[in-house]
């Protein structure tokens, strides 16, 4: 396994920049996600890690070895896409040998390492099935098997849940990420879905048109968004935004909307007067009657082990708060807000960038923070 | 708006079974979702009471009328499908007027465009009607592709999940919006999805179907608290509920014929190894912890097995991987051999 090195990275399509000057890390053993909406570049980055795009500038490192324009069978690494091609007139056993039979391994040696692949992936039973009678889940597990059975110096994902339905996704990110586990493989992981980021990367890079807006572990990147990007992308339901209009000084910890003055973590920095939101996420708002911040509930939806309430507030705005199962709000009830206000977020809206304050108080710089030691996962 | 009645519904395709003798009743204003994974069942059944597909037995009752034999138009039902089917070279306007210029449903251009205009505003697309139909977004189109089916007023709207080929974001808002339009309406709505949180979030009965079979129906909070099985209790719950084999957890006290245990990740209660000598709480080390949004997973294996279990910490705990921690059953729920849900 190997660590992977991207430095200022630059990939530009005719008239269209898809990636924008990217550096990152994947370190060693690492499962590193690529988080973003179609078309922001993620995908891109990964087809230049594996070679089979051509970056306009950069550089890209395979452990020591600079790979940025060897091509894709010359790069130690396995692929597994999305639509996970497997050869329909071969059984599991020989689709999961094939990457070792082009390769022109010994015989013996393939089928201890096939055996191998498919006891990690729990499908030896499997092995001398057809593969057209075979589940998604299944399908898609063999198609690991062949990424795996090669023992690359790291794994490059394209969506590879994409396809599933939302029950069985759930299913095989944990197995995936139990997979990550045992193999301690250098993973890099594309996808949309922020619920697969969260629940299996060590590490989260969110793209948005071709840059990488921040990069970090799973908890950071959801408590500490460095642009409102960020906040609204990570997270279901999403973090609630209420404009306002203000000049702060550094030190602040208050903010006045509309009638009521809500308490904030402290400034760290001064701001002109200017248009910002005050974000906060669902978990952070509780109805209080005593709040002078007043809504209207739009509706509740009952989510097992908890309830997501819906308001709108006069001034047009749109907050949800997770509260306890047995909450009695109904659609049409007048309710007061109140926010954690330790966990309340700030933002410029018009840069999109995060303020500092006392929650949140680092340079925005779209990248790790040197010296922060706290790792998770 | 009206009831539905299926009574013994039964269809077969060559050797596959899709429905077997389902029968379900739903009131008029009523909000269902059938709820399964693909192959379920939930589709045909869909199909069947559109009068897509016509039952090989059984009888359906719409309004009071027996339906089981005639044609799709003249059901006076609304179908919605996943892709939205929109006509391209119309603008939004004339693709949500299209369903009143059909003969079948004779109105004056003045009561088109009241219509048009009110279910324009419902779904917050009025500023879109001049547009053409292909320049919108998806969220946009399948909101079109809902305004088609409401211009109508028909007895009754179905739905073959339509939100599902939407981002996460805008299936979040729609949800919401989905559901208030139904309740202004009064609208009788048979739904069907394979995303738990749509059918928690939106129905106010849900129907679980497994292989052709309707094997519970109930509000989502009975659904969700008194699974009648596991293959019930797994359809519902982010995280999917954890099934235990008995013997594994064998201090616990349970019913003579329990085979597994059903424990939600919240109803697990994790202490730290030591506080409890008795057997009930058992003995397991922390692997991995899962920091999703405010819920964090801590995920366990049980000592002396392969067992793993999935567990809500509570907030402020923290456990590290390689902890040993002792596992509290909360609200185990009990299956027995054929998977069936046994009450103490």
């Amino acid at each position: 396994m190997a660590e992977i090195r991207v430095h200022q990275l630059h990939k530009a399509f005719a008239d269209f920049t898809a990636v924008k000057d990217s550096s990152f890390t994947v370190r060693d053993g690492e499962f590193f996600c690529l988080l973003g909406p179609s078309g922001c570049g993620k995908t891109t980055t990964l087809r230049m890690i594996a070679g089979l795009e051509l970056p306009t500038s950069g550089q890209i490192f395979l452990g020591e070895e600079d790979v940025s324009f060897k091509r894709a069978s010359a790069r130690d690494i396995a692929f597994v896409f999305q639509m996970f091609a497997l050869y329909p007139h071969m059984n599991v056993r020989r689709n999961i040998a094939f990457p070792l039979v082009s390769q022109g391994m010994l015989r013996s040696a393939i089928d201890a390492q096939v055996e191998e692949a498919a006891r990690i992936l729990r499908i030896t039973h499997l092995l001398d099935k057809p593969v057209s009678g075979l589940s998604s889940g299944d399908r898609q597990r063999v198609a690991l098997g062949r990424a795996i059975v090669r023992q690359p110096l790291a794994f490059l994902m394209d969506e590879p849940l994409g396809a599933l339905d939302s029950e069985f996704r759930e299913v095989m990110c944990h197995e995936l990420r139990a997979l990550h586990d045992r193999l301690n493989a250098t993973t890099v992981y594309v996808t949309h879905d922020q619920m697969e980021a969260m629940a299996m990367a060590d590490t989260i890079a969110i793209m948005n048109q071709g840059v990488i807006e921040q990069l970090g572990a799973p908890l950071e990147v959801y408590e500490r968004p460095a642009s409102v990007f960020v906040a609204d992308f990570i997270g279901a339901p999403a973090m609630s935004f209420l404009p306002f209009e203000a000049a702060l000084a550094s030190g602040a910890s208050a903010v006045q909307i509309g009638p009521a003055q809500i308490a904030v973590p402290a400034l760290r920095e001064d701001v002109s007067a200017r248009a910002l939101l005050c974000g906060v996420r669902p978990e952070h708002v509780r109805l209080d009657d005593a709040s002078p911040l007043r809504a209207e509930v739009l509706g509740t939806e009952y989510l097992g082990a908890s309830r997501i309430v819906t308001v709108g507030t006069a001034q047009g705005a749109t907050l949800r708060a997770k509260v306890d199962v047995a909450s009695g709000a109904r659609r049409g009830d007048q309710v007061g807000l109140a926010f954690d206000a330790a966990a309340v977020s700030l933002f410029d809206l018009g840069s999109g960038r995060a303020l500092r304050t006392a929650r949140d108080d680092r340079p925005h710089t779209g990248h790790r923070r040197s010296g922060d030691g706290a790792r998770h996962g | 708006m009206a009831d539905l009645h299926l009574t013994g519904v039964a269809k077969r395709f060559g050797a596959i079974q899709a429905i077997d003798g389902l029968s379900l009743d739903i009131a008029s204003g009523e909000f269902v979702v059938l709820l399964g994974p693909s192959g379920a069942g939930k589709t045909t059944t869909l199909r069947l009471v559109a009068g897509l597909e016509t039952p090989d037995a059984g009888r359906i009752h719409i309004a009071g009328r027996d339906v089981t034999g005639l044609a799709p138009a003249l059901r006076d039902v609304a179908f919605v499908f996943q892709q939205y089917s929109l006509y391209p070279h119309l603008s939004v306007y004339d693709n949500l007027a299209f369903p009143l210029r059909s003969p079948l449903h004779p109105t004056s251009e003045a009561e088109i465009r009241r219509k048009v205009h009110e279910v324009a505003q419902m779904l917050r697309i009025a500023d879109k009607l001049q547009n053409p139909a292909t320049r919108l977004s998806g969220g946009q189109m399948q909101r079109v592709a809902i305004g088609r089916a409401l211009v109508r007023d028909p007895s009754l709207y179905l739905m073959d999940e339509p939100l599902s080929s939407l981002d996460a974001k805008l299936r979040n808002d729609l949800r919401l919006e989905l559901k208030r339009i139904q309740q202004d309406l009064g609208a009788t709505m048979l739904y069907v999805t394979h995303d738990q949180i749509e059918a928690l979030t939106m129905a106010s009965r849900v129907g679980v179907l497994e292989q052709g079979r309707l094997v519970q129906v109930g509000t989502p909070q009975q659904i969700y608290e008194e699974p009648v099985s596991s293959y019930v209790a797994a359809r519902l719950g982010s995280p999917r509920i954890n099934l235990i084999p008995r013997a594994l957890v064998a201090g616990v006290p349970a019913p003579a014929a329990a085979v597994t245990v059903g424990a939600r990740a919240e109803h697990l209660r994790l202490h730290r190894a030591g506080i409890d000598d008795t057997g009930r709480y058992r003995h397991a080390r922390v692997k991995r912890i899962e920091r999703l949004s405010d819920l964090h997973l801590v995920h366990v294996g049980l000592d002396d097995s392969d067992q793993e279990l999935v567990t809500a910490a509570p907030p402020g705990a923290s456990f590290e991987p390689g902890d040993a921690v002792q596992v509290e059953l909360l609200r185990p729920l009990w299956f027995d051999a054929d998977g069936l849900r046994i009450t103490p």
